[in-house]
């Protein structure tokens, strides 16, 4: 079951792990609050400096062109910031109507779950911690 | 029959962002009542999803009209989309994948003809826009001719 108000759009939190931001989709998602998590997400990754983002979209039951576009964007942005994008937790039926809808989005990274998203950023990560001076 | 309702068409606002998570939780809980399996539910609430924001940012705002149907003793959900704004002039063009007036990325008509088995577009210029969809429980074998 998704959200019991359905008129209340609700800010999206968004966790710092380590060097990782976790960002928790949950039900139906406002046009609004979708497109203010982009500038909520770009925002955090230059305040902590952080090297990854997983978006956890288990919860997400509907992912329409929209809702796309902006986790491509929030992706893109994070990408320019010196940051990686994975998109975890994608249901079935989500993913056979996105393949439908004809939106595969090409240029997002996508693990199982939370766990696996946070190893492919971890694995990644070494040279990107060099880079950036931690803690200034 | 034992129904959780009368089969009688329920007529929603699209007015607002809140407008349309409202209505495509509407349709997921009508299309589960009527026995569509969670993908077939998701990919009607998907293509609602993008055709009711088509009424709202093309059209302007207006209405949606969901009816359940039946077909000998197929049921499905018939989505009306109707807006009264400036309407769209060239139709083939609007059904072309990748094009867009709206700064999208042109999948919604197209896309969301993709999703259901029945798809009609009634428009023209300065008479809105109507956008009709059936999605049947049952697979409709010829659902992807006509292209």
């Amino acid at each position: 079951m998704t959200s019991p108000h359905p008129g209340h759009a609700a800010a999206v939190p968004v966790l710092a792990l380590g060097e990782t931001l976790l960002v928790t989709l949950q039900g139906d998602l406002h046009d609004r609050t979708a497109e203010q998590l982009q500038q909520d997400v770009t925002h955090r990754i230059v305040r902590s400096g952080a090297a990854g983002v997983v978006i956890d979209i288990s919860g997400v039951d509907v992912v329409d062109s929209f809702l796309g576009r902006v986790l491509a964007e929030i992706a893109e942005s994070a990408r320019l910031l010196a940051a990686h994008t994975v998109v975890v937790g994608m249901r079935p039926a989500v993913a056979i109507t996105l393949v439908e809808l004809g939106l595969t989005l090409p240029g997002l990274t996508t693990a199982l779950d939370v766990e696996q998203g946070m190893e492919l950023l971890t694995r990644s990560r070494p040279a990107a911690a060099d880079r950036r001076g931690r803690g200034t | 029959m034992p129904v959780s309702g009368p089969p009688v068409a329920t007529s929603l606002p699209v007015g607002s962002d809140a407008d349309l998570a409202w209505v495509r939780q509407r349709i997921r809980q009508t299309a589960a009542g009527l026995g569509f399996g969670l993908v077939q539910q998701t990919k009607l609430v998907t293509a609602a999803s993008e055709l009711a924001r088509n009424t709202l940012v093309h059209g302007g705002g207006g209405h949606v009209e969901i009816t359940p149907v039946t077909r000998d003793t197929t049921r499905g959900l018939r989505l009306s989309f109707v807006d009264s704004g400036p309407g769209i002039r060239d139709v083939e063009l609007a059904l072309t994948d990748g094009h867009t007036s709206g700064g999208g990325l042109g999948l919604g008509l197209s896309g969301a003809r993709r999703l259901v088995h029945e798809f009609e577009l009634d428009t023209g210029p300065g008479r809105g826009t109507t956008v009709t969809v059936v999605a049947w429980t049952a697979d409709v074998p010829a659902a992807r001719s006509g292209e």
